[in-house]
């Protein structure tokens, strides 16, 4: 019991945050912006009137949560090169870089998780906002971005960061990539000085903390936004 | 582009030398089932305690439910799974951490990966079990009082039954969950089926055949299970009271 050197930890310090947890970070802000951007057209597309809309933002919204994360990252690993030599016309599969590759897998797969908690917060504005919307001559997307949408966003903040929290848990299956994030970086100081123990501890113990301190603002914010209302 | 389309590979014989590349998956889906099953037992019997604990009057039994639930909420499971694969054997006494290394293949992994998830989940379904009871009104609890039960009765014969009747929609979810998550014990060595449907890749370098498979699969696995768990909920309903057999009315 006595063999443990926490001081491993201290001397990759630099290494752990200025390597690994900015691309944590990076990737995690990216993707939540990408992933609610990208979201909230699904949700609009699936609550539209018109079938070939909603059909297939239904049909991609069910696909993405029906299957594992980690499928998901395997998938666009390997599609993305292909789609991005269709759309240059390359003959060959272009080469994409650990950090577009995966920033582009959480966008797409997070979207449907956040199109989901944006369509429900659409539904949260009244059907009569959006008449009232109409009758002063707004067309649809005026009547979305001046008076549905603000509202949608503000009742829903709490749950999409709540989402934003997992989906800065969820990068690190990047790790399967072996993308030098905060764990993949933790992994690899561990598997370089034989330290297993000291760093996925101390992975676990900087994981908790960050998760933990939002998840306590984000109850705060919803007590404001609670009493506001 | 010059992607070679083959489908017929999956009847070829894998690497292992013994079964088609159809066989591993499905034998990799075998071990899907199988972790998930072992797993939700104990996430559904720890999380029905630890949710039962959080809406007791005992104000130490919730402390110690929520302390649970933020524990394990707040670290990913890909840390938890390391935590139970490569960290628990070390700082256990060292002759249970060697006989805990050297289990057979499949069984070292398989068991921190039952562990872990069942204990992550067991977090999420005592949200799910809190917030069931918590919905059911108070006049419930204070029937069963002036009823004279004792409070574990109150909670086997009056509150638990409604409870778990009300929750069964985001169980079912959480059941899905469970399966897509034992994906991730592909990283301490457990092969599912998405681990089968990389190893296809790596040896054949038919990615998408292999991946579409998977994704087909989890996708009717997902079927079946939201199937399963909407006749379970139809078949436990109590007429009159939520759940289906109340929306459509004549049901009885």
């Amino acid at each position: 019991m006595g063999a443990f050197d926490f001081g491993v930890i201290e001397r990759s310090l630099g290494y752990l945050f200025r390597e690994g947890m900015t691309f944590t970070l990076t990737l995690t802000g990216l993707a939540a912006v990408g992933g609610i951007i990208f979201g909230t057209l699904l949700a609009m597309m699936r609550l539209s009137s018109h079938k070939w809309l909603s059909l297939p933002a239904t049909g991609y919204v069910n696909l993405m949560r029906s299957i594992p994360l980690l499928l998901v990252i395997f998938w666009f690993y390997f599609l993305v090169p292909y789609i991005g030599a269709w759309i240059l016309g390359s003959p060959r599969p272009i080469q994409v870089g650990a950090f577009a590759s995966s920033l582009i897998t959480f966008t797409m797969f997070e979207a449907a998780y956040y199109s989901e908690i944006m369509r429900a917060g659409i539904q949260s504005v009244s059907r009569g906002q959006v008449w009232a919307g109409y009758a002063l001559g707004l067309d649809y997307w005026q009547t979305m971005a001046k008076v549905v949408l603000p509202q949608a966003f503000r009742n829903m903040i709490p749950i999409l960061l709540t989402q934003t929290i997992i989906l800065f848990q969820d990068t690190s299956l990047v790790y399967v990539l072996s993308i030098t994030d905060f764990l993949g970086a933790a992994s690899k100081i561990a598997q370089r000085d034989g330290r297993l123990v000291e760093m996925y501890l101390f992975a676990a113990l900087v994981y908790f903390l960050v998760s933990f301190a939002l998840s306590l603002l984000v109850k705060r914010l919803q007590a404001k936004i609670a009493i506001i209302r | 582009m010059n992607y070679n389309w083959n489908w017929k590979i999956f009847f070829e014989v894998s690497a292992d030398g013994r079964h088609t590349w159809l066989t591993t998956l499905f034998i990799g889906l075998g071990w899907t089932l199988l972790t998930a099953l072992c797993a939700g037992v104990i996430a559904f019997l720890l999380g029905s305690i630890l949710g039962v604990m959080r809406t007791t009057p005992n104000k130490w039994a919730v402390r110690f439910g929520n302390a649970y639930v933020e524990f394990f909420r707040n670290i990913p499971l890909l840390v938890q799974l390391f935590l139970w694969f490569f960290v628990l054997p070390e700082l256990l006494p060292k002759g249970i951490g060697n006989s805990i290394k050297q289990m057979t293949p499949p069984w070292a992994s398989f068991v921190p990966a039952v562990l872990g998830l069942g204990l992550f989940t067991a977090a999420r379904v005592s949200e799910q079990v809190r917030a069931g009871i918590q919905a059911l009104s108070r006049g419930q609890g204070q029937a069963g009082t002036a009823l004279g039960l004792t409070l574990p009765q109150r909670y086997r014969y009056v509150l638990l039954p409604m409870a778990y009747r009300i929750i069964m929609p985001p169980l079912t979810s959480e059941t899905m969950n469970l399966i897509k998550n034992t994906s991730v014990a592909l990283t301490i060595g457990l092969v599912e089926l998405t681990a089968a449907a990389r190893s296809m890749q790596e040896f054949t370098f038919q990615v998408f055949e292999a991946f579409t498979a998977a994704t087909v699969i989890y996708v009717v696995v997902n079927l079946i299970v939201v199937n399963l768990m909407r006749w379970l909920e139809k078949s436990i309903a109590v007429p009159g009271f939520i759940g289906p057999a109340a929306v459509g009315g004549g049901a009885h």
